[in-house]
């Protein structure tokens, strides 16, 4: 298993973000986890990524407890949501910088060359447009080549173009065995590239499992009527029907 | 009287060799005149003590003293001697008592070493006393441990010069002053060094008296002390790291002039105190780091004048009892403190000085500042008021209470002011 | 650790800030070394300056540059290093930065300007401004670290300044006059001693307003900080003012969500 939650909970302040979560991610798999603003999506990648110390739980990283060690986060890459980075750096040397923040050489060339920003490695970051932004955040995640990749919304700003290229990669990545975590608000994307959905609202697992097999429980043809469906039924209305939260300890059953 | 005293001794301070020339005619007028004979002591002489020459002395003899240790103490001179001491011949009083007491005029002593007078709590031993004698001269010679170094009393027109004092002293208590005079009058102290004595020199009821390119150092108590001595000058002096810096009290008409006062520090330390003194002049003095430069207390009508203070606490402290003194064209150059009184109006004025932190300006060019300048900071009474308070100099919030101080002052003397600050000091 | 520092050495160094900042120190120390006739008067404007100075600018940088980095501290974290490494290496890199800064600005001058006689003043000087920065960049980044909100952070930032600068001096003064009837000397040492712009001052004015040190109390305090227990507790009190934040930022670094 690539990474094992374990009743995590998370609070900020009086509010309630993460309550009791149980996941299991295994290699060579795509996740998406969708879910509303604010339904604890991100808080869940960053406590993998130890960004966010959560208040309970566990979180096991190839066996590891992520509470112990931060080598764990050796086997994983991340590109963040919205990509700050220090603004008086070159495209190059910020590489360069999170290599050695890394202590890890890595090879860049080829992510380079796929989202083309050859030309801006001389540029100054705060000079770059959104998506070449994004694509610098995607070569800094993919150059280290690690076993798990946590992407939030990672299409975000990209053309359509790139947006395949990407699409394209991950799939490669998951054939090379990998496991990729990703959030989007893109259900289409979510629809054509996941193996597995986590489907959160308030904080809690409404759904685990295939797209398809959503589909087959909401009796809907797509995967956004599916969301929908789900959405409907309200806050109240899912407290009451706890069966639609199946499959939460992981597997397809 | 004095004058004739001036003329004797020479007035110039720098013209030694017209001192010396005098000093050689009157030497010689004295041989001429006195026709007296030889005397030699030494250890393997026929004459093997100061005390066996003097019972064969004739008035006027000049008894020579070669090299050799002679331990005898309480030996008196009483008649006109000239007592020379060759290259490494001592007197030592074997801590018994005072060594050598003059009771007759016209006594020369050169040369000599003396040692070891030991300690009285009742008697003011000394290397060499005088009880009303004139016209002696102690030239040249060295004092190590003997309690008081010379103590003259009653005596008149004796000249102390070019000795080398050292009286080991570390307390006020155990201690005897270097050069010590008693009711004497036109007296000339010059050129001595004077090292570890309770007072390096000490006047009592002293009249007319110069006292000159004196270093007066590491004495436990003052480098120089008058008191109830009137019409003395002292010129050219060095005082240096005394326990408690000089002091002059009840005396009137001194002059201090051209005198330095360095390093003179501690709980109670001045450079100069003054105390019940009258119609004195100090000009021309150095005062350099001293804990507090000069300390007024009842001294009216000095003329203190092209001065220069630099790295004092404070410069210039005067009671209220200080009136009508005059403090101008001084130098006061990176004091903590320039000015302090704690009379609130001002009975002394202190115009045309240099203040090294004075802030105002000068745009008609004419070397004094456009604004006055008060020298007198409100710092200065916080810390009289409550002394740990020193621990705040210089910080921001003492700044920021100066600036409105100044602005409108209602503790510091307004009155206390210096209506034209100098733009540069005096002195370069 | 040393990535991040040597990073952020290097960032800032080169900023307009650290430039302005090495260059206000030049300028000042040149001007006052070279202008001024007597050299302590000098090392006493130069050492309002620095007392004035360091402190607000190691606090308002700080500030402004670890709220600029908190921007990618995510980016950074999620690598495989250590928080503790982190932070130290944002702490180290910004007072370094300063450090260097104060180094320069006044170093040179005072090598070009300085007399031979000054070289204690000036030693003290800088030693001061240089414990002063490891101090207050420390402050900054717990401040930033405990306020999300800048504007808060800031105003913290300058209120902090005005405690130690001017605020706790005048409440010292205060009480001292209200006590005045106690033995305050010891009272005194320790406010002092409590306060390390107060220390530093004071250990500059030993150097410099030596005389006035030297009356019955002033002798006491040059004695004790003249004294081995002086010294230690002086360097203790220093060093409680570096460390005591240092070690409440880590731990909070190491809580803190990002």
């Amino acid at each position: 298993m690539a990474i094992t939650i374990e009743n995590i909970q998370k609070r900020f302040g009086k509010q309630e973000v993460l309550r009791g979560i149980h996941l299991n991610f295994k290699e060579g798999t795509i996740y998406s986890i969708l879910g509303p603003n604010g339904s604890g999506k991100t808080t869940l990648m960053k406590s993998i990524l130890g960004l966010v110390r959560p208040d309970n739980g566990v979180i096991k990283v190839f066996e590891n407890d992520t509470n112990f060690d931060h080598e764990y986060r050796r086997k994983i890459s991340y590109v963040p949501q919205i990509a700050r980075f220090p603004e008086n750096l070159k495209v190059h040397e910020l590489i360069d910088l999170v290599q050695k923040v890394r202590q890890e050489k890595a090879d860049p060339t080829y992510y380079i060359q796929l989202f083309d920003i050859e030309s801006y490695l001389q540029h100054q970051l705060k000079n770059l447009s959104g998506g070449t932004r994004q694509k610098v955040n995607l070569v800094l995640a993919f150059m280290f080549k690690t076993d798990i990749l946590i992407l939030d919304e990672p299409t975000s700003g990209l053309d359509p173009i790139n947006v395949l290229r990407l699409k394209s990669e991950m799939k490669k990545m998951k054939a090379d065995g990998k496991c990729i975590i990703l959030t989007t608000h893109i259900l289409q994307l979510a629809e054509e590239i996941s193996d597995e959905l986590v489907f959160l609202l308030e904080g809690q697992i409404k759904y685990f499992g295939t797209p398809a097999k959503l589909n087959e429980q909401t009796q809907m043809d797509t995967l956004e009527k599916s969301i929908a469906a789900l959405l409907e039924v309200g806050p109240e209305g899912i407290k009451k029907t706890p069966n639609l939260n199946i499959n939460s300890k992981g597997t397809h059953g | 009287m004095k004058k004739a005293a001036k003329f004797f001794h020479g007035t110039k301070p720098l013209n030694l060799s017209r001192m010396k020339f005098l000093a050689v005619v009157f030497c010689s007028i004295v041989a001429l005149f006195a026709h007296g004979a030889n005397i030699e002591v030494c250890p393997s002489c026929e004459i093997k003590s100061l005390r066996d020459a003097l019972k064969v002395s004739q008035p006027f003899d000049v008894i020579n003293i070669k090299s050799g240790v002679y331990i005898d103490h309480a030996i008196e001179l009483t008649m006109p001697l000239t007592l020379i001491g060759e290259k490494g011949s001592v007197l030592d009083g074997g801590d018994q008592g005072e060594i050598l007491t003059l009771h007759a005029d016209s006594i020369i002593i050169k040369g000599l070493t003396f040692r070891n007078v030991g300690l009285s709590y009742t008697k003011d031993w000394a290397g060499i006393s005088s009880d009303r004698v004139k016209g002696c001269r102690i030239e040249n010679n060295t004092f190590e441990k003997t309690f008081f170094g010379i103590y003259l009393r009653k005596s008149e027109d004796c000249v102390v010069s070019g000795n080398y004092m050292d009286g080991e002293a570390e307390q006020e208590m155990t201690s005897g002053n270097g050069i010590h005079f008693w009711y004497c009058k036109n007296m000339l102290v010059e050129n001595n060094q004077v090292l570890r004595h309770r007072d390096g020199i000490y006047f009592e009821f002293v009249k007319h008296s110069i006292v000159k390119n004196n270093l007066s150092k590491n004495n436990v108590r003052y480098g120089l002390h008058f008191m109830f001595s009137d019409n003395d000058d002292y010129l050219n002096n060095t005082f240096e790291d005394n326990g408690s810096g000089v002091a002059v009290m009840y005396s009137n008409f001194i002059k201090m002039n051209n005198n330095r006062f360095i390093e003179n520090w501690g709980p109670s330390s001045y450079g100069l105190l003054l105390k019940e003194i009258k119609d004195g002049e100090i000009k021309g003095n150095e005062f350099y780091r001293n804990t507090t430069a000069v300390f007024g207390e009842g001294a009216m009508r000095m003329d203190i004048s092209e001065n220069v203070f630099t790295y004092n606490g404070w410069a210039i402290k005067l009671l209220s009892s200080c009136m009508e003194n005059t403090v101008t064209h001084n130098d006061f150059i990176s004091n903590s403190f320039s000015v302090f009184t704690n009379a609130s109006r001002s009975y002394n004025s202190f115009d045309e000085n240099f203040w090294s932190e004075y802030s105002g300006y000068d745009l008609d060019k004419d070397g004094i500042g456009d604004i006055p300048h008060l020298p007198v900071s409100l710092f200065t009474f916080i810390v009289e008021k409550c002394e740990p308070a020193l621990l705040l100099m210089r910080s921001n919030f003492i700044g920021l209470l100066e600036i409105a101080e100044k602005a409108a002052p209602a503790i510091t003397p307004e009155a206390l002011v210096d209506n034209k600050p100098r733009m540069k000091p005096l002195w370069q | 650790m040393g990535s991040i520092f040597k990073y952020c050495l290097f960032d800032l160094m080169r900023s307009k800030w650290a430039i302005t900042y090495t260059l206000f120190y030049f300028v000042s120390c040149s001007a006052l070394l070279y202008f001024s006739n007597s050299p302590s008067n000098a090392v006493a404007s130069l050492m309002n300056i620095v007392l004035f100075i360091t402190p607000l600018v190691s606090l308002l940088l700080g500030i402004i540059y670890f709220y600029q980095n908190r921007d990618f501290a995510e980016l950074l974290l999620s690598q495989p290093i250590k928080r503790n490494a982190y932070f130290l290496g944002n702490y180290l890199g910004l007072s370094t930065s300063l450090v260097l800064s104060l180094l320069v600005g006044f170093g040179i001058p005072c090598i070009v300007f300085g007399t031979y006689e000054l070289i204690e003043e000036l030693g003290v000087l800088i030693l001061s401004g240089v414990m002063l920065t490891l101090v207050f960049s420390g402050m900054a980044l717990l401040l930033t670290l405990y306020n999300e909100n800048r504007i808060k952070g800031f105003g913290y930032a300058i209120l902090a300044w005005l405690f130690f600068a001017v605020i706790y001096d005048g409440l010292f003064l205060v009480a001292l006059f209200w006590f005045n009837d106690y033995p305050l000397e010891k009272f005194a040492l320790a406010a002092t001693i409590l306060n390390p712009m107060d220390l530093s001052r004071v250990m500059i004015l030993l150097q410099l307003d030596l005389s006035a040190l030297l009356g019955f109390t002033g002798a006491s305090f040059r004695h004790f900080f003249g004294s081995y227990t002086g010294f230690f507790v002086s360097l203790g009190s220093i060093m409680l003012w570096i460390f005591v934040p240092l070690w409440a930022l880590l731990k909070k670094g190491n809580s803190k969500d990002f």
